[in-house]
């Protein structure tokens, strides 16, 4: 039985770990290797890096930082953050990472899928959908939500879908940073719509929030960054808690 | 030594990497006669089946694989690569093991299958020592083998699958040792033991 994965996700500026709630009053969380190594041990399924940082050096430290990352972790990461073109996801992929997740850049340009899908293969492309609820149905945000594209968030996602996605990592920007729960509804009916993985992200805040995106939302994988970095929840009980829940985890047996 | 495989197609720098953790001596290249330095062989791959295939014939490698002595592991493409034919752009592929790989039924449940699964050992073999049905191997593929008389272990999604196939000195794993945490180091070090002993008995 193939089983739900549970996603850290570490947002990343000038090389190092930030948290902050929707990028405002960051804080330092630590050194993205060791922290990517402690989430390894601890029994993450994957990691999800994303680069917030904004100078022009970006670049040359993020490629840096991949290689470091890909040198000590043995299990998939994913990463993104202002990847624009299909050079760039060559860069970032040979570097060592498995997947890279794609937002504002699709947007724009909604072809870059295919050519990064043609390119790479589309288990290694993540389309990252921001979507926020507007009257009775969901539109998608860029530029960390600040910013409506006027896009319906589900045609949005079955035509990433369509144009070569192989996962989408959705995220609610109504729920993320509040810790109160994953939007479900959304999660449920984004399921229904396409036939690629989906990640549930935005409003993690508890064990049982993490099992209703699952039983509820029908995720393939829930993704979190703020209750692991703090310690709030270990990523062992938590997978320890779903078991018992009835949900396939993988359990470290060594 | 290890030669890995160096094409279009390669996730060169994961497997580079586990090997570097293992203290694994390694070379990569795309041309048969360094290739025919090594004692063994890993032919690592993710993406399309027709043109990691264009890209394997056009530096003279399928025929290099298909003629080779040496213990050779596919991963993930790679190990399909082995196969007779892939429904992927229809394409023919190395021929070394029967079969086709066939495509997920994607009306049936998520496609691709992407995550971490466990494997049940069907046939004893040096390359799955110590590793059960409670471990788990991380997957992300659209395609996958039957299961036929060179399966040594099936996964089970949607319908059982072949996880892992030998046949002479050809190894396969449809899952990505090199991604799997210490249960894939483990499946990396039985290959290396493979390759050694394979080495010591010629130059004995």
């Amino acid at each position: 039985m193939l089983t739900k994965r549970i996603i850290p996700c570490l947002d990343i500026k000038d090389g190092r770990t930030v948290k902050g709630v929707k990028f405002v009053g960051l804080r330092d969380a630590g050194d993205p290797v060791e922290l990517a190594q402690r989430y390894t041990e601890e029994g993450a399924d994957e990691l999800v890096f994303l680069d917030i940082t904004a100078t022009k050096e970006k670049r040359r430290t993020l490629v840096h930082l991949v290689e470091e990352i890909a040198a000590h972790i043995n299990i998939p990461f994913t990463v993104g953050g202002g990847i624009k073109s299909v050079d760039e996801i060559e860069e970032i992929l040979k570097a060592g990472a498995d997947k890279v997740s794609l937002n504002s850049a699709i947007v724009r340009d909604p072809e870059l899928i295919s050519r990064a899908s043609d390119a790479f293969g589309s288990q290694a492309v993540v389309a990252a959908v921001d979507a926020k609820r507007v009257g009775d149905h969901w539109e998608v945000f860029v530029k960390g939500g600040s910013e409506a594209t006027g896009l319906d968030a589900l045609d949005w996602i079955k035509k990433t879908e369509h144009l070569g996605s192989g996962e989408i990592l959705l995220t609610s920007m109504d729920r993320d940073g509040t810790k109160s729960g994953f939007d479900n509804e959304l999660l449920k009916i984004v399921n229904e719509t396409v036939t690629i993985p989906v990640i549930a992200s935005g409003g993690a805040g508890t064990i049982q929030h993490c099992v209703d995106a699952v039983n509820i939302g029908n995720a393939d994988a829930v993704l979190a960054a703020s209750i692991f970095h703090f310690r709030e929840i270990e990523i062992s009980d938590l997978k320890k808690k779903m078991a018992e829940s009835g949900i396939d985890v993988r359990l470290l047996t060594t | 030594m290890i030669g890995i495989i160096k094409y279009q197609a390669g996730n060169l720098a994961s497997v580079a990497n586990a090997l570097n953790r293992l203290n694994a001596d390694y070379f990569v290249s795309d041309d048969p006669d360094t290739l025919n330095n090594a004692d063994g062989i890993i032919f690592p791959g993710v993406g399309h089946a027709g043109a990691a295939m264009d890209d394997l014939r056009s530096r003279d490698l399928d025929v290099w694989l298909k003629n080779t002595k040496k213990p050779v592991l596919g991963i993930c493409l790679g190990m399909q690569l082995l196969y007779e034919s892939s429904e992927e752009g229809n394409s023919d592929t190395l021929g070394i093991i029967p079969g086709k790989l066939k495509k997920f039924d994607a009306t049936k449940a998520k496609v691709p299958h992407m995550g971490w699964n466990r494997f049940e050992p069907k046939v004893d073999h040096p390359l799955i020592h110590g590793i059960d049905n409670k471990q788990f191997l991380y997957y992300v593929h659209g395609y996958y083998a039957p299961a036929n008389e060179f399966t040594l272990a099936t996964c089970k999604y949607i319908k059982d699958f072949c996880a892992v196939v030998a046949k002479d000195n050809f190894m396969g794993v449809q899952f990505h040792p090199e991604k799997s945490g210490a249960v894939g180091s483990l499946l990396l070090q039985n290959f290396l033991d493979i390759v050694k002993q394979a080495s010591n008995k010629k130059s004995a």
